[in-house]
């Protein structure tokens, strides 16, 4: 399996995913944004093949609309984000608008499923080094801004008041979400980023209750998931994405059940 | 009398309504003054609206004698649900204001176990916030806010969804911290037995004004 370049730099490309899924993942399920971060991959899906529609590539695309849309939505305030008609509107606007990007680029069909479900056989060289610098970026973010990023995460409204600069950080962490969601794409797909991103973390919160036991919680769940789903797809030749899924269901599923039988128990 | 803070003919409205007009009172440092009015007659605005004349150093009717990064404000709601996940230690160590490196953990993890020792929490220090009571939770945010070192504390309602017992529990608490640190508390509530008790001034607010009175606590 190791002897196509491709998938050693999918399993590569797992590590580097899975190290920051596994932070802003337990960021985003702390602030209930797991919608919001949805609508901002179907805005991811809609860049790319702008990208693709004006010949830039469709990572550049991608960046810059998810970019732009973190920082409208950071400059208005969260709670935006949060309405469920502004979610509804949003969403269906930018596959919309996706889905005419592609066809005025007269590109084949099977552009927008590798877009929208994403593809490993598409990683070469030159994607795996994007995605290495724009991990270093973020985990260097991360680590110099952590504390407040997670007072801000998990106790918005104490922050609000307490903390200062504390929209700058929101910002700052919508814009991060923005880019951690372009550069998961080429794995997983813009469609199924928020799997990563949500359902590992949700599992978490029934495991670990210290911040740093759930964040290497997280980094397990998500790092089986993509290497089992990278393994699984090799065995079988199904989608990635399909396996990833699952195996992100069964153990939120796992997690939901132990949490059942505990209550049962008291 | 040294004051923390002194209002001088402030006037405040929101949109459509004229909350207060020419208030003025004064907040003596080291005390507990009960904020107290009707629903609506503007207690948290007026709160809300003093904090951001101290954040953008706007001194025409207010003069702190304290710095923004000096005061600490518990909100009445906050997002804590029942699945809330991180555990009281980790929700409380948010308020400390230096970072937690290898150089420094154990001063900062000795002054963190030292606030959860005064807040009663040491014993539930590992449990989720979600699976805590009221009672526990307000002491969860009280023991953050202490942990920023702050010398005014400003609490919203704090004990309007706890039971008689807890709540005298949350005042008598105050009454302690506010010894050892040196606070200055500004409090505010509905509660009439709350106030006759614990409080040392009464700030109460009807008609756009205000009418500090001294209360029991008070020697």
């Amino acid at each position: 399996m190791f002897a196509y370049d491709f998938m050693r730099y999918a399993f590569i490309a797992g590590i580097f995913i899975a190290l920051i899924c596994s932070v802003m993942g337990t960021f985003v399920v702390a602030r209930q944004t797991s919608f919001f971060t949805h609508t901002l991959s179907e805005i991811g899906f809609s860049g790319a093949s702008f990208g693709i529609f004006i010949g830039i590539s469709p990572l550049a695309g991608m960046l810059t609309f998810t970019t732009a849309s973190a920082l409208l939505i950071g400059m208005s305030g969260e709670r935006l984000g949060r309405r469920e008609a502004s979610i509804s509107v949003f969403s269906g606007l930018f596959l919309g608008l996706g889905i005419l990007f592609l066809s005025l680029s007269d590109k084949q069909a099977n552009y927008a499923t590798s877009i929208l479900f994403g593809s490993i056989v598409g990683i070469d060289r030159n994607d795996i080094e994007v995605l290495i610098a724009l991990s270093i970026l973020l985990l260097l973010t991360i680590t110099i801004l952590f504390k407040r990023l997670a007072y801000n995460s998990f106790d918005s409204q104490g922050a609000q008041y307490n903390q200062r600069f504390n929209k700058t950080i929101s910002i700052i962490f919508l814009v991060m979400l923005a880019l951690t969601i372009s550069i998961t794409a080429q794995i997983v797909g813009a469609l199924l980023i928020f799997v990563l991103l949500t359902i590992p973390a949700s599992a978490t919160k029934y495991f670990a209750h210290r911040l740093y036991q759930m964040i290497v919680l997280n980094f397990v769940f998500i790092l089986a998931g993509v290497w089992l789903g990278l393994y699984f797809s090799y065995l079988t030749d199904w989608p990635v994405s399909f396996f990833i899924t699952v195996i992100e269901a069964l153990i939120y599923g796992a997690a939901i059940a132990k949490d059942h039988l505990a209550n049962h128990q008291k | 009398m040294k004051s923390i803070l002194s209002v001088h003919n402030l006037d405040l409205s929101i949109p459509n309504r004229k909350l207060f007009s020419n208030l003025s009172f004064e907040i003596a440092q080291g005390s507990l003054t009960c904020i107290t009015g009707e629903n609506g007659v503007g207690k948290t605005t007026l709160v809300k609206h003093l904090l951001q004349d101290l954040a953008n150093n706007y001194t025409v009717h207010t003069v702190f004698n304290v710095k923004r990064d000096e005061v600490q404000y518990v909100p009445q709601l906050r997002n804590i649900d029942d699945e809330y996940p991180l555990c009281i230690k980790d929700f409380v160590a948010f308020g400390l204001k230096k970072r937690n490196f290898f150089w420094n953990r154990k001063p900062l993890n000795e002054k963190l176990e030292q606030i959860l020792t005064e807040t009663k929490l040491t014993r539930i220090k590992d449990q989720p916030l979600g699976k805590a009571s009221g009672g526990e939770k307000q002491r969860a945010y009280l023991a953050q806010a202490l942990c920023a070192d702050p010398k005014l504390l400003i609490l919203d309602e704090a004990t309007a969804s706890l039971d008689t017992t807890n709540k005298h529990e949350l005042l008598q608490m105050l009454r302690e911290v506010m010894q050892q640190h040196g606070l200055t508390i500004l409090f505010i509530t509905h509660d009439p037995e709350l106030i006759a008790k614990y409080a040392d001034y009464e700030l109460h607010l009807e008609d756009q004004t205000g009418v500090l009175l001294e209360k029991g606590a008070k020697k």
